[in-house]
């Protein structure tokens, strides 16, 4: 850290759970839809309109808690967090504040000294606002269909030090959030939303006064952000001045901080339990249900590809996205051969493919056809250039790669007696070289394999036409 | 004809005897000639109310059963929302720019029972604003008068409701009791008023003044007609997360069980200081009255009482600033613009709310705020649950709990308007129940003499039961109004 400072940094991260529907609504949660299309009395809080929990929401939150090792509490409370703003209808979101349904995790990051582990303080539930969209004619415009969508807030301990090692937290968070397909980790779109809390301090001092930039939604963006503002606090304390407690915003354009709100204007939340909803009861049951069912994660995926010889370089690759992994994984399994081979395939020629949607992906191929293809390499059957060329047929179609080798008579002939015989008819065919051949000119002997494999266009077995030549001009 | 129970009533469509056009028109009779002298509605619904009346006789001409209330006009406190019927809360919040009241796109569950029942609606009646008031006063509109005596309040906040009832206009209507919004009213004009456990009928449509607190409570002029209005709107909603996933019980049979052997409590700290004395003498007279039907009186006491008034308006206020922020102009109802987004809800607010709503959205913000929770609504909180094991502690030895309703009959328009504190201290008797969440209702006990040539002003007994043992109450309810009825 520059001038022997360290920086703290703290993560909030708000991430939409993927449910079908609101949190305390049957609306449909959305993206990208018509304006106000997904409302209801309950998501537009008229008058008398009153919210009924989402199981599934509740199933997802514990989901996203036990991945991250946190404690599930049986009984948490909603509470109400009250602001006046156009999106947010009822005038307050309903959150969880001085109960949560979990506490005390951590999410193992990588950085530039090695794996680091850091403390997740909290994970709890609350409902998404709507969104305002303000216009150049100092016009603004609301859209509730995002309001009432649920979000977890994970809330992590100012346990980061560099800007580096705050967007591998959001990288690691993000993974894991998408792994267990509790969220799509979508910065652009907001489903995967960060504020973070930075401050500087020399180090052993106790802590300094933290602002909060808000809202950043790129990784790239939250590094720079981070970076400049710790860059402006330890120029402020170097400068003999103060650092005042406030919320800041982010400038894309000239990637600058600045203020948003002071302390002093900070709201009032007037937090207290929301009397229209009963407490929050995870079964022990239901715990145990989700931790049980948790798939590999994808530090542990990793890990595990490098076993199976993989680079670490490959093992990235191939974790970038839950269904890449889970293709390459189904692949894999149905292939039973070399992980290697197939991962160093699926990277050179079938990765560039890949269109993803979400936590789905539109594959180029089924995990079926990219194992046969594999099979039919290793089965001596095509060789590793013409694999090549079967994928670029199968591509996008449902057709399996032995068709493709059947209708192209590209198998490989690896029947000696028929080689032997083209073998002999390319001989005649060129005996005044056979001469020359004999007379010692050997370096004929590839001209000669040359003439057979253009015989067969290519799908002779090499290594038959080399013994098999061999034995007839020997 | 609209004075008679209304199981007779029913039963009469039902058999053909009576048309429900005939009773809906006799209803609208009754509102044309009085109410312009008693202020009960806010929104008539007359045309949609004949159309109804005529469906339900055909659908009765084929065959169709019509249900338990079929034919039976019955009035909705404008708090309840209505599809496509004008609804404002008794507030100019709900008023748009141009005078357009504001149409719920949906029914209040209790609403949708009622209709499911063959029950036909009049209209939205009168009530203090957001249902805050104890004497219709606070109306945005116009007061409520009382049927008795019109220079009179007839109680709040569900004034409107309590005169449809008292002066004959409907049989049934419907309120909502958040501290005694149905009781006192009731006691006040001399009908029987319902609030039932906490979680027994849905707040789904209710617009909500304190969640904790309110329940949709029914009116009617008999404890058997009330009782039937009870069952009705009862049961689990699951648009209601604090409805009770429970069976709701036989209020109507319970009606018909003796009272012989009921142990009747009677709290000393309800008759207490401040009591007016001839609101004693009825009560103590009707408790004696169903002493000798063979009920047994047993003195109990709650002594967490005198603290419910301050619990109340600490926690209901600090519920209603938060339920209140709603009404801030940007999706419905009335809007102010302003120079930036800040005027408009000031202007908005400020315009919108009367001066008690304010004064409450304003108490219950700083009860709330940073620094203040713990002082209050923490304490407040904590008191609430003392009150609750006062009467856990009475009904490990009694039944029911009797007490008068009210510590005083009806007072004048304008008495106490500007003394809020005093309005408030109105509410003493029947708040514990509510913050307790346990069933009460008032009926009426003996007219308290007329003073100086002035008409006799109805008295109410309070009955309050266990949590869910409404059949307990309405046992000793009908059991005391028979025990009346026989003097």
């Amino acid at each position: 850290m520059a001038s022997g400072y360290e920086a703290v940094i703290g993560l909030e991260v708000h991430a939409q759970l993927l449910t079908r529907t609101k949190l305390f609504c049957g609306c449909a949660t959305s993206f990208g839809d018509a304006p106000n299309t997904h409302v209801c009395p309950v998501c537009l809080g008229l008058p008398g309109a009153l919210p009924v929990m989402n199981a599934e929401a509740a199933r997802l939150a514990v989901r996203v808690a036990v991945a991250l090792g946190l404690d599930v509490h049986e009984e948490s409370t909603f509470e109400r967090k009250n602001y006046f703003y156009p999106d947010l209808p009822k005038g307050y979101q309903i959150s969880q504040y001085a109960r949560p349904f979990s506490t005390s995790g951590h999410l193992e990051l990588e950085t530039a000294q090695g794996t680091k582990r850091a403390v997740i303080q909290r994970v709890h539930l609350e409902e998404d606002a709507g969104k305002s969209v303000h216009g150049a004619g100092g016009e603004s415009i609301v859209d509730l269909n995002r309001a009432g969508t649920p979000l977890v807030e994970i809330v992590g301990e100012p346990d980061l030090r560099s800007p580096e090692e705050a967007s591998a937290y959001l990288r690691a968070l993000r993974d894991v959030l998408m792994f267990v397909g509790a969220n799509d980790g979508n910065l652009e779109e907001g489903s995967f939303r960060c504020d973070a809390n930075v401050s500087v301090r020399r180090p052993g001092e106790p802590l300094g006064t933290r602002c909060e930039i808000k809202n950043v939604n790129s990784f790239r963006f939250v590094e720079r952000a981070i970076a400049f503002e710790i860059a402006r606090q330890i120029e402020l304390v170097e400068t003999g001045r103060r650092v005042v407690q406030e919320t800041r915003g982010w400038n894309e354009r000239d990637e600058t901080t600045y203020s948003l709100r002071s302390m002093e204007e900070a709201h009032d939340y007037r937090y207290f339990p929301d009397p229209d909803l009963p407490p929050l009861v995870l079964s022990r049951e239901l715990v145990d249900r989700e931790r049980a069912a948790l798939p590999e994660l994808p530090r542990v995926k990793r890990a595990r590809y490098q076993a199976l010889g993989l680079t670490p370089y490959d093992a990235k690759v191939l974790t970038a996205h839950p269904a890449i992994a889970a293709w390459f994984d189904d692949a894999s399994s149905a292939y039973g051969g070399d992980a290697k081979r197939l991962a160093n395939f699926v990277q050179t020629e079938a990765l560039s493919g890949v269109t993803l949607r979400g936590l789905g992906a539109e594959l180029p191929a089924s995990s079926t056809q990219l194992a046969d293809l594999m099979k039919l390499v290793d089965a001596g059957t095509i060789s590793g250039k013409q694999a090549k060329e079967v994928y670029a047929a199968i591509a996008g179609t449902a057709r399996a790669p032995a068709e493709i080798v059947a209708e192209r008579g590209m198998a490989v002939v690896s029947d000696e007696a028929e080689l032997t015989r083209l073998c002999e008819r390319v001989l005649a065919d060129n005996a005044k070289s056979v001469e020359s051949y004999r007379a010692g000119k050997t370096g004929l002997f590839g001209f000669f394999v040359g003439a057979v494999m253009k015989a067969t266009r290519g799908s002779a077995n090499p290594e038959i036409v080399n013994r098999v030549l061999k034995r007839l001009l020997g | 004809m609209l004075k008679q129970p209304i199981a007779a009533l029913a039963e009469k469509v039902r058999s053909g005897e009576l048309a429900a056009a005939e009773l809906a028109e006799a209803s609208i009779a009754a509102i044309e000639r009085d109410d312009a002298r008693l202020g009960a509605y806010l929104t008539r619904s007359f045309d949609a109310l004949r159309a109804r009346a005529a469906e339900l006789d055909a659908r009765r001409a084929r065959g169709d059963d019509l249900g338990r209330l079929a034919g039976v006009p019955i009035g909705v406190k404008d708090a309840l929302a209505t599809r496509g019927l004008a609804t404002t809360c008794g507030s100019k919040i709900l008023v748009g720019p141009r005078g357009q009241r504001w149409l719920p796109p949906y029914d209040a569950t209790a609403v949708t029972r009622l209709l499911a029942e063959g029950a036909v609606l009049t209209g939205k009646c009168n009530m203090d604003e957001f249902a805050m008031g104890s004497s219709n006063e606070n109306s945005a509109f116009f007061p409520a008068r009382n049927p008795r005596d019109p220079s009179r309040t007839p109680g709040g906040s569900s004034g409107g409701s309590a005169v449809s009832v008292a002066a004959g206009m409907t049989p049934g209507a419907l309120g909502s009791d958040t501290g005694g919004s149905v009781r006192q009213p009731a006691a006040f004009t001399g009908v029987v008023g319902v609030k039932p456990t906490y979680g027994r009928v849905s707040r789904y449509g209710l617009v909500a003044f304190a969640s904790s607190l309110d329940v949709v409570s029914p009116f009617a002029r008999d404890v058997r007609s009330a009782a039937l209005l009870t069952e009705v709107i009862s049961g689990h909603d699951p648009r209601d997360s604090t409805s009770a996933p429970r069976p709701v019980g036989a209020f109507v049979a319970a009606c018909e069980r003796s009272i012989e052997g009921l142990r009747i409590g009677v709290p000393s700290q309800y008759f207490a200081a401040g009591l007016a004395a001839e609101v004693e003498d009825s009560v103590r007279r009707a408790l004696d009255a169903a002493a000798k039907a063979g009920a047994t009186l047993v003195p109990v006491s709650l002594p967490h009482t005198e603290h419910a008034v301050a619990v109340y308006y600490v926690l209901a206020a600090a519920e209603a600033s938060s339920n209140l922020s709603r009404f801030d102009g940007v999706r419905f109802g009335a809007r102010r613009d302003g120079a930036d987004l800040a005027e408009l809800y000031e202007r908005t607010r400020a315009e919108g709310f009367g001066p008690e709503v304010e004064r409450r959205i304003i108490l219950g913000a700083y009860v709330l705020s940073h620094g203040y929770y713990d002082a209050y609504y923490l304490k407040a909180q904590r008191v609430r649950t003392l009150l609750a094991r006062d009467f856990d502690a009475a009904f490990a030895d009694v039944d029911v709990i009797a007490a008068p309703t009210t510590p005083t009959t009806a007072f004048s328009l304008g008495e106490k308007l500007d003394d809020p504190l005093t309005m408030y201290l109105s509410d003493v008797y029947t708040l514990p129940a509510s913050l307790a969440g346990l069933p009460a209702m008032s009926l009426p006990s003996f007219d308290a003499p007329p003073v100086d040539g002035r008409p006799s002003l109805p008295v109410g007994l309070q009955l309050i039961a266990r949590a869910f043992d409404e059949e307990t109450m309405f046992r000793a309810a009908r059991g005391v109004e028979r025990a009346l009825e026989e003097r």
